[in-house]
């Protein structure tokens, strides 16, 4: 068993709208910030221990699948190291 | 034959929904959540409020807890199974019921009376209605913009598995009448069976006469039948 780190990305699919990223923009135009858009995403760190990264990483897709993303307005993305 | 009206911590409109199903003669009892549904469960709430305190994505950590599994259960059996704000958050979270809640468009939490029109008056929750017909029921959410691809609103438009609308007093649906920016302005629908039903609007909040308009009342005599 090799002990490696998950992470999960989170993020809204493309063109379902962020409100809460909307806010936050304009929030750093009110601070005097030039920018064009922002985008928000949840990161999640998973410490777990697998045979391979591949099984470390087939987990965490499925910890995505079933818990963290919502697949109705999510997509996501899993890369694994070893830690 | 007892409606369980399901406690999560957080749950908030719990006691207010046995009140109201109390006062439409409907046998009623809350269920705390640990304790599974009781043998003689014969109808389901989900009820409103912040269970798991929104953690994750509202609704989320509710969904995947053990009685939920034992409500789908009931549902496939066709047991009425109803969730109101917080329960339409879990109920679409669980997947008894198509889409997502997500932010509202403004991103604040809105309190206010809404403008609601009956799309289809052929279910156990609207059949008190008629098709049509505009019903004033209150929301109070943050995340209540009803979410889901093109093509699967499509299906469940023509499916006619869209419950009501949010409209202007008129019944008319427009960009101003929608609170929360819902895609084609959905309040609420239905899952695979018309038995089970989601919507975020409070039919529990307007269903005793002592306080105002009881236009709720039609949805919550569903479980009478």
């Amino acid at each position: 068993m090799t002990a490696y780190t998950a992470t999960v990305e989170v993020r809204l699919k493309h063109g379902v709208l962020d409100p809460e990223a909307e806010t936050t923009g304009r929030a750093l135009e009110r601070l005097g910030f030039e920018l064009e858009d922002l985008r928000a995403a949840d990161l999640f760190e998973v410490d777990l221990d697998a045979e391979s990264a591949d099984a470390a990483a087939e987990r965490a897709d499925e910890m995505a699948e079933r818990l963290l993303a919502n697949p109705t307005i999510h997509d996501y993305e899993v890369t694994v190291e070893e830690r | 034959m007892t409606v369980a009206v399901v406690q999560f911590g957080g749950s908030n409109c719990d006691r207010d929904t046995v009140r109201a199903l109390a006062h439409l003669g409907i046998d009623a009892e809350l269920v705390w959540h640990e304790d599974g549904l009781p043998e003689d469960t014969t109808g389901v709430v989900l009820p409103g409020g912040f269970s798991y305190g929104d953690y994750l994505r509202a609704g989320a950590m509710a969904a995947r807890s053990p009685i939920v599994a034992e409500v789908r259960e009931a549902a496939e059996r066709g047991t009425p199974v109803l969730g109101i704000c917080n329960g339409a958050q879990i109920g679409c979270e669980s997947s008894l019921t198509p889409g997502a809640f997500t932010t509202n468009e403004s991103a604040r939490f809105q309190c206010e009376r809404v403008h609601l029109r009956v799309e289809n008056a052929d279910t156990p929750w609207t059949s008190h209605f008629e098709a049509g017909e505009v019903v004033e029921f209150p929301i109070a959410h943050g995340e209540g913009r009803y979410e889901i691809d093109d093509e699967r609103l499509e299906e469940l438009e023509a499916d006619d598995r869209v419950l009501f609308r949010y409209c202007d007093e008129d019944g008319n649906v427009t960009p101003e009448a929608n609170p929360n920016g819902s895609k084609h302005s959905v309040a609420g629908v239905l899952g695979e069976r018309d038995s089970v039903a989601v919507l975020m609007p409070h039919p529990e909040r307007v269903a005793l006469p002592d306080i105002g308009p009881t236009d709720g009342q039609g949805v919550l005599r569903a479980f009478d039948e």
